[in-house]
């Protein structure tokens, strides 16, 4: 943490702000990591221009806070870059976070980009639907691209609700030719197409509801506009996958009980506008063994189901009748030592996707990170059998400051 | 969580109530003895010797040893929200700000007398804010030789008592009072914490495990009073007998009357900290 006066980096043009106000004074706090990553494929690329073993990249994730002494003006600016050694497509910036937010006592307004997290379910993340993917990143689905909005939101003792207008759609990121976990077919994101005649302009809202009583946390959202998810279709000359996006309406209900060592889990959606409405769930348990094999470990199981009812002229989700299975190992030590392990298993076509993500603290200052997946022989039509040769062991040194 | 200061006081009124009850339900009786009786009366009059205090705010550094000296720190922060309603516990919010790695992980607590507490963690990294199971409160807080119970457990009601000895501590008189956790999941059969006769402040406490053992020591150290009114330790030794590990809870000055209002303790806040 670097502690600087705000209006000194504010500069003199808003030094006026800064100092004609007591309650606008504050501090800037400096933090964010630096990274260094090895993603390493075993196997020989299954398609022409994929990379070949290694992948090495930077990443560097700095993040500027800022909030005044009354704490009611908050701004912040994160933004991310990664550099790539192979996939010029993985070499991106992208802003995460970059917004000013001013709280009253029962309302509050945020300005400007920012990440938003909905849901429960840990295999899929069925309801958040505000954020675009980015997708080069991971293929867990759970990194995100900066999304423009004016949030506005109100704490009742009925509850949370925000209602979000999200100017500005931003496109899913995908692999280059060179990148791995691709389909057979590259995208490019330069040929995208929109349902909307505004294209990336169209102003898309939503609306967030949440509440806890006692023991159940509850959410439910509405959304409409430009749906985060493509659909690929391939171009005139079969080169290329265009991105698509469709205008869509999605409703949808998420909710945990909480009881003693369980927690019951369940997401739901159902979406019109990408071919028939449909609807889709996420669903399950976790159970946690406390201070397992009388050690100060936690083991946690996992179970969820998942299921999509989808058709064809919808865009592609392989997670339409599955199962996923897993365990959580925190060490509960001064590293912080956790290990999840799990697989996620299609009912129907018996392809199997294996995980393993492992983390622990080097000192103060720094973390090391494990991840692996592999993916068992799916059959030749499996739409996973793209991924079949990409069974890959990544490791990331983060330093933090 | 909440600070081990904060909670350590009478719920006057809840006191009162569940003595009533007692002469109703004999078997929940807290106590049927005299020593039970003076050991409640004891673990009272301290207890209610820094209530009334509405909110507070404090910053903290914890510093853990192994048994082979290596160092390890974290500085969090703790606000505290006394809870007018006398039989529900206070709210509390934990805010992490090193290992930087952790900076801005936050936890809230709603916490109760009897049963698990309601608790969200908010994980930065991913933006998510998540319900936990607070059922298990003896495992090691961020692996530290606290446990979550240690901080919470501190409410009168948490307990049933038995009145030991009178005894010198350092320059003090200090009554000696058994404690026996009334929580189902407690990772202690029982405690024994001195508490001295000028402040009412407890000084030490000693913690036995399941099977009965002396486990760790708790020295409460460097105690201040705020507005003449409330006492606070700004020193917690916690050492561990079977593994030679301690942690030290090293507290800056509190704020007191900060403003703090139930809208600060709602889980939307998680991700309005930073």
């Amino acid at each position: 943490m670097i502690p600087v006066q705000a209006c000194w980096i504010f500069g003199t043009a808003v030094a006026a702000l800064c100092f004609g106000t007591a309650a606008m004074a504050g501090e800037i706090e400096v933090s964010g990591s630096l990274a260094a990553e090895a993603r390493y494929f075993p196997n020989d690329p299954r398609f022409e221009g994929q990379l070949n073993h290694l992948q090495p990249s930077a990443i560097i994730s700095p993040e500027f806070a800022y909030e005044s002494d009354d704490e009611r003006h908050q701004a912040k600016v994160a933004p991310f870059l990664r550099l790539d050694g192979r996939d010029s497509e993985r070499t991106h910036g992208d802003l995460r976070e970059g917004y000013w937010r001013f709280t009253e006592e029962e309302w509050d307004v945020l300005v400007g980009v920012n990440t938003v997290f909905w849901g429960v379910a840990e295999s899929r993340h069925l309801v958040n639907v505000v954020n675009q993917i980015d997708q080069v990143e991971d293929i867990d689905e759970e990194d995100f691209l900066g999304q423009p909005m004016v949030n506005l939101g109100t704490q009742q003792d009925w509850g949370r609700l925000d209602l979000f207008v999200l100017p500005g759609f931003r496109e899913r990121s995908f692999p280059g030719r060179d990148g791995r976990l691709r389909g057979a077919l590259p995208v490019d994101t330069d040929a995208a197409r929109y349902e909307s005649g505004a294209k990336q302009a169209h102003v898309d809202v939503a609306m967030r509801y949440t509440h806890f009583i006692g023991d159940f946390d509850l959410g439910a959202h509405y959304f409409y506009g430009t749906g985060r998810e493509p659909r690929l279709v391939p171009n005139a000359a079969g080169e290329w996958l265009e991105p698509h996006y469709d205008l869509i309406h999605q409703a949808g209900l998420d909710g945990q009980y909480t009881m003693d060592q369980w927690l019951w889990k369940l997401e739901t959606i159902v979406r019109e506008g990408q071919g028939e409405v449909f609807a889709a769930a996420v669903g399950g348990l976790e159970y946690t063994f406390f201070q397992a094999f009388e050690s100060d470990a936690d083991l946690g199981l996992l179970a969820e189901y998942l299921y999509d009812g989808r058709d064809d002229s919808a865009p592609f989700t392989a997670a339409d009748n599955d199962v996923f299975l897993g365990t959580r190992l925190a060490l509960n030590d001064v590293q912080d030592t956790s290990i999840l392990a799990g697989g996620i298993v299609d009912a129907d076509r018996r392809s199997t996707a294996l995980l393993v993500e492992a983390e622990r603290r080097i000192g103060d200052r720094w973390k090391l990170e494990l991840e692996s997946r592999w993916f068992l022989k799916p059959d030749a039509g499996d739409p996973l059998s793209a991924f079949q040769d990409d069974d890959f062991i990544l490791l990331r040194a983060s330093y933090f400051f | 969580m909440t600070t081990l200061v904060s909670l350590r006081r009478l719920r006057g009124a809840a006191a009162l109530s569940l003595l009533a009850l007692a002469t109703v339900l004999p078997t929940a009786a807290p106590a049927t003895t005299p020593e039970a009786q003076k050991g409640f009366d004891t673990a009272a009059r301290s207890d209610r010797s820094d209530r009334g205090f509405a909110d507070s705010r404090v910053e903290l550094k914890m510093i853990l040893q192994n048994a082979a000296g290596a160092h390890s720190e974290r500085t969090l922060e703790i606000r505290t929200l006394e809870v007018p309603d006398e039989a529900v516990g206070d709210k509390s919010l934990i805010i992490f700000d090193s290992p930087r790695d952790i900076d801005g992980t936050a936890l809230l607590s709603h916490a109760k007398i009897l049963d698990p507490d309601n608790q969200w963690l908010f994980l930065p990294a991913l933006k998510r804010v998540k319900r936990i199971s607070s059922v298990n409160k003896s495992g090691p807080f961020v692996g530290s030789e606290f446990a979550f119970e240690d901080f919470t457990a501190l409410e009168l009601m948490k307990y049933e008592y038995k009145y030991l000895r009178e005894e010198a501590c350092g320059d003090m008189t200090c009554d000696v009072v058994e404690r026996y956790p009334r929580y189902e999941h407690s990772g202690y059969t029982r405690q024994v914490s001195w508490i001295d006769q000028k402040d009412f402040q407890i000084r030490q406490v000693e913690f036995y495990d399941r099977r009965g053992d002396l486990l760790k020591t708790l020295t409460l150290e460097d105690y201040r009073l705020y507005d003449d009114k409330y006492w606070r330790a700004h020193a917690f030794v916690m050492v561990n007998h079977q593994t030679g590990k301690r942690t030290d809870l090293i507290y800056q000055a509190y704020e007191f009357g900060t403003g703090l209002t139930d809208k600060n303790f709602v889980k939307s806040v998680l991700k309005r900290i930073k």
